[in-house]
Formats: C-alpha cells, sequence, structure tokens
C-alpha cells in the first residue's frame, strides 16, 4: 500500500481524540504485574506471620531469656546466646576480609585493567564463581580453612566458617564494586585528568565518593547473604552445641568449636521434641530482624551518601 | 570569496584582495610534524604538520569523523587513556617532544588545560571545582584567591561569589561551562584546549564563551575545536581544515590536514579547493 497523506480536519482530529479506544492489553499486563507484586508480599507476610505466631510463646514469655542462655536439650531452657555470638563473629570476620579485598579487586579491575586482557578472564570467572552453590564453598573452607590452615585457623572454629563466608561472598562483593565504579561517569575522570590529576586521585576524590553508595549497599547485602548460609558453615563442622557461653567480646570463642544462627535453627527444626517448634520459629524471627537490620542499615546508608553526592 | 559574507568588513576588503601576509609571527607553543594518530588498527588521523603560536586563538575545522578532536587531545596527551590508541610523529612543546619516554602526563596536563564538549563539572561545591586542580598541584595558601581570581577571569565570579559552598551541578549549562573554563585556568597553564566548548549551549551562552576567549587569549594560548565555521572565524586567527578521507583497501576514513593558515585567509581566500568548498557551504 503506498503512503497517503491524510486530510486532517478539525473534526478528525476531536473524534480521534475523544473517541480514545480502551487498551485492553495495557491493561491486561498491568493487572499481570500487579498480582505478581501482590503474591509476592503475600507469601512474605504469610511467612513472617507463621513464624511469629508459632514462636510468639517464647518470643512473649522468655525473650530475654531466649536471647541469653545457652542452647539446652530441654526446650523450656534452650537459648540462642551462642548462636548469636557466633553470628556476630562471622559476620566481622566477612566485613574484615571479603569488603576490603572484593572492594580493592573491584576497583583494580575497573580502573586500572579497564579493557585489559586479564579483565574479561577475571570478569568471566568471578561471575561463574558467584553462581556456584555454596555447599561447594564448604568442601572449599573444609579443605582449606579447616585441615590445611588449621595451624592458623584451629581446625573447625569460628575463623575457619567465617573465612569460608568471607570466599563466598566476595565474588559479590567485586561484582558490586565494579558495577558501581563502572557508573561513574567518565565525564568526570576526563575532568579529573584535564586538571592534571593522577589516577589515584581520581579515584580517591571522585570515583570513590560517587561510588560509594552502591559499593555500600551492595557489600551489606552480600554480608546478609553470608549470615544466613547453613550449609557451607555445616561442612566446615559448625555444630549445634558447642560447650562454652563466653561473653560477646571473648576472643578466645574465635578458635573454639561453634554454632551459628541459620545452623542452630536447621539443627533445632530437625528436634523430636515439640517444645523446640516454637523455639525455632522464635530462632528464625530474631535472624529474620538481623537481616531486616542489616539491609536497612544498607538503604540508610545509601540514601545518606546519594544525598552527600548530589548535594 | 565575495563580499557579501557577514564577516568581511569594508576594511577587510583590501586586505581579502591582496595577498594576507603575517606582519610579525608569533613565537611557536606547539610544532606538529608529520603526526600520525592511530586506534588499534585503525589510522584516525595522518601526517598532521602545524604550528601553533603563542597567545593565539587556533580553530581547527571540518566535517565529522575528520580526526580534529583527536589531534586535540594530542596536545595535552588524553589519547593516554584510551589503551589501543597511539601516537607517531612528533609533537613538540617549546621544543620538548611530549611523545618522548620519561615525559609525565599528568605534569603536561597541568599546563595545558582543557575544557569538554559537554559541561563536565565535578559533583562539588562551585568553590571545589576551581580549588581542586591547585590543591592536588600543592597549592596550600591563598587557595581563595586563586578562585576569586579563576573564577573573575572566567566571568563568572560576581554570579556566583554568594554561592561558592553551593553545589556546581544546580548551575545552567552555560555557567557550567564557564566553571570549566575557570577550572582548567586555575592550575595556571599556558595553554587551554577546548574542544567543541559551546555546542551544548544557546546562543546567548555561546557569545559569552567567545567574549571569554578574547579576553583569555592576552593570557594563554587556545586551540578550540568547532563545527560552527561562523565560530571558528569570528574568534580565531589560525584557522586549520581536516578532511576525512576513505582508504581503498579498508571501508575505513582517515582525517588528514589539508590548510593551516591565518583565519581570514582561509575564509576569504584559501589555497586549495576543498578548503573553499567547505567553508562556502558547498560540502559538509
Amino acid at each position: 500500500m503506498a503512503l497517503t497523506t491524510p486530510r486532517i480536519t478539525t473534526e478528525i482530529v476531536t473524534a480521534e481524540s475523544l473517541g480514545k479506544k480502551a487498551d485492553v492489553r495495557g491493561a491486561v499486563f498491568k493487572a499481570v504485574l500487579q498480582i505478581a507484586l501482590f503474591l509476592t508480599i503475600l507469601i512474605l507476610a504469610v511467612l513472617i506471620y507463621q513464624m511469629v505466631t508459632g514462636g510468639w510463646s517464647v518470643l512473649s514469655t522468655r525473650l530475654g531469656d531466649f536471647l541469653t542462655s545457652p542452647t539446652s536439650a530441654l526446650p523450656q531452657r534452650a537459648g540462642i546466646a551462642q548462636a548469636l555470638k557466633g553470628t556476630f563473629w562471622l559476620g566481622i570476620i566477612v566485613v574484615l576480609v571479603a569488603f576490603p579485598i572484593g572492594i580493592g579487586a573491584g576497583i583494580y579491575l575497573e580502573e586500572y585493567d579497564h579493557n585489559g586482557r586479564l579483565i574479561n578472564f577475571v570478569d568471566i570467572n568471578i561471575r561463574n564463581l558467584a553462581g556456584v552453590p555454596s555447599v561447594v564453598y564448604g568442601i572449599l573452607g573444609l579443605a582449606v580453612f579447616a585441615k590445611f590452615l588449621s595451624g592458623f585457623t584451629g581446625g573447625n572454629t569460628i575463623i575457619a566458617g567465617g573465612l569460608t563466608l568471607a570466599v563466598l561472598v566476595m565474588p559479590i562483593v567485586i561484582i558490586t564494586t565494579m558495577e558501581a565504579v563502572r557508573a561513574v561517569p567518565d565525564a568526570i575522570r576526563e575532568g579529573g585528568f584535564g586538571v592534571g590529576a593522577t589516577r589515584w586521585e581520581i579515584i580517591r576524590h571522585f570515583v570513590l565518593p560517587y561510588a560509594a553508595p552502591g559499593i555500600i549497599t551492595g557489600t551489606i547485602l552480600s554480608l546478609a547473604r553470608a549470615i544466613g548460609e547453613a550449609a557451607p558453615l555445616l561442612l566446615v563442622g559448625a555444630i549445634a552445641k558447642p560447650g562454652g557461653n563466653p561473653g560477646l567480646f571473648d576472643l578466645s570463642q574465635l578458635r573454639e568449636s561453634f554454632t551459628a544462627m541459620p545452623v542452630l535453627i536447621t539443627d533445632w527444626s530437625a528436634e523430636a521434641k515439640e517444645g523446640f517448634v516454637a523455639s525455632t520459629a522464635a530462632a528464625i524471627v530474631v535472624m529474620l530482624i538481623i537481616v531486616l537490620i542489616a539491609n536497612g542499615s544498607a538503604i540508610m546508608l545509601r540514601n545518606r551518601y546519594e544525598n552527600k553526592r548530589n548535594g | 570569496m565575495s563580499d557579501d559574507t557577514a564577516l568581511s568588513k569594508p576594511v577587510d576588503l583590501e586586505v581579502a584582495s591582496a595577498p594576507v601576509v603575517e606582519p610579525d609571527p608569533a613565537p611557536s607553543v606547539f610544532e606538529l610534524d608529520d603526526l600520525h594518530v592511530s586506534y588499534g588498527d585503525f589510522l584516525a588521523v595522518k601526517g598532521v604538520d602545524l604550528d601553533i603560536r603563542k597567545h593565539e586563538i587556533t580553530a581547527f575545522i571540518g566535517p565529522s569523523g575528520c580526526g580534529k578532536t583527536t589531534v586535540l587531545r594530542c596536545f595535552n596527551r588524553m589519547n593516554d587513556l584510551i589503551p589501543t590508541a597511539r601516537v607517531e610523529g612528533s609533537l613538540r612543546y617549546h621544543g620538548v617532544d611530549l611523545y618522548a619516554p620519561g615525559v609525565d602526563a599528568v605534569e603536561v596536563r597541568r599546563r595545558i588545560g582543557m575544557v569538554f564538549q559537554k559541561p563536565n563539572p565535578f559533583p562539588k561545591s562551585i568553590y571545589d571545582n576551581i580549588a581542586f586542580g591547585p590543591r592536588i598541584a600543592g597549592v596550600k595558601a591563598g587557595l581563595d584567591d586563586v578562585v576569586e581570581e579563576a573564577l573573575r577571569r572566567a566571568a563568572l565570579w560576581d554570579e556566583v561569589k554568594d554561592r561558592l559552598k553551593s553545589s556546581a551541578m544546580g548551575m545552567s549549562g552555560g555557567q557550567q561551562q564557564r566553571l570549566c573554563i575557570a577550572r582548567a585556568i586555575a592550575t595556571n597553564p599556558e595553554v587551554v584546549l577546548m574542544d567543541e566548548p559551546c555546542s551544548a549551549l544557546d546562543p546567548i551562552a555561546t557569545a559569552r564563551i567567545e567574549d571569554l576567549m578574547q579576553e583569555l587569549k592576552h593570557d594563554y594560548t587556545i586551540i578550540i575545536v568547532t563545527h560552527n565555521m561562523q565560530q571558528a572565524s569570528r574568534v580565531s586567527d589560525r584557522t586549520a581544515f581536516f578532511v576525512t578521507e576513505v582508504n581503498d583497501e579498508s571501508d575505513t576514513r582517515t582525517g588528514l590536514l589539508v590548510e593551516y593558515d591565518l583565519t581570514e585567509k582561509i575564509f576569504s581566500n584559501p589555497s586549495d579547493e576543498r578548503t573553499e568548498n567547505y567553508v562556502t557551504g558547498r560540502f559538509g
């Protein structure tokens, strides 16, 4: 069909703009998206509701005791103190090991080796590593940190577990750092080079402040993932019922047998005694709150840095 | 060239008819000798020979892809940032080959400032934008005076003196570009490179930048790349005209310098036919 120039009159324009056809497909598409969102929230709400009601008998009657007591064979006396401390120290080790190394590697790959031969090779491998099941990291941790480096880690200890989790999330930290650094506009770098700045000065004054929100968010989310992992810790040798219950900042526990929140939850959920059902649910609620705090602080820090950056 | 163009004032007519002779050429700042630039296997510009003279404004004109920006970015070694870029031939700055081993590109960029096509202020305050260059160069005392002086020279001081601490991102495009000029001159460069500095600006902001360039040329040597021939004829003392040439073997295009002369001569009595066709609007 040949194209013709339509003859447009006021009548045609009026008729077209008033008689707008209903956009059925668009409405259906939007409805599908809304249902998807609704289902997501519904599943989450049901999960939280079940856990809170299931654990309510524990949370409402003996919350303080539950948080400060060591685990026990008796459900009415069992607490999560050791698991909380284990998770706390695992998190600290991840922060101290995975964050500096991962952020450093990410900045190097983006800023110094950009378009280099190394970056493509390493980039593909890191992305693959991020998709490796966590159990595999558990085996690695068992072989390397718990056995081979047992002189340093002390065997099946918090240090071995923390290093395993650090290795587990390092690819994620590297990737989020690279993406945040890549998002820094080249025009800013050029402006810096134009006035005689070195690569380091540009990273220090422009790249890091600009990329900070993205780096912080990504790393804290990866931390939340790390402390939620049970499988690698079980392989490295976390046990549900370690002997002692030392103070939170007693560093000697780093080289002792240990437990952690997800390990304890896994163990309790398999307990035969009926009283542990409520304890398990209560522990899950505590775990959810910890993850919520981590994610919430990630969002808060991001907003703060973004305001600073754009201010 | 007929006498009906806007740039020919009655006085110029006589000059245009007589051969343009240079009374007393200023000393050279840059000497380019058979400069070739390539990106990987792709030859972007070949065989550029020209001298840039002190306290003059030199304009690079030509169609898109003719390599004028590529050549401009050689002057302060900005092409170093592209890993595949290679520069051959010689580019001497006061007799020193800028591409000789041992020359520090960072030092070069302190002496040879640059203003980019799109205004690119740092996401910092107006004050910090100007102070950044001097600070990293080690200036500690008297930064306030440096900032004020740079902003005054860039004709921006009166507009921003009450909001030096506010973000540069809140300024208009024209103000941002003048801020970038102030930022470039704050490091006390000898040369200022400008890569189509007005292409993102409206005519009023463009006129302000052009006026500013006339002021600045008393203190600095300016090289400007422009798409706008009127701008080249209005502001520059000398003009270099580049074209692209399609290579026979591969389907790539290489830029080359056709003619380099006093702006007056390029626009009134060019010696190359291609230049004449371009400046009279018959191609490009």
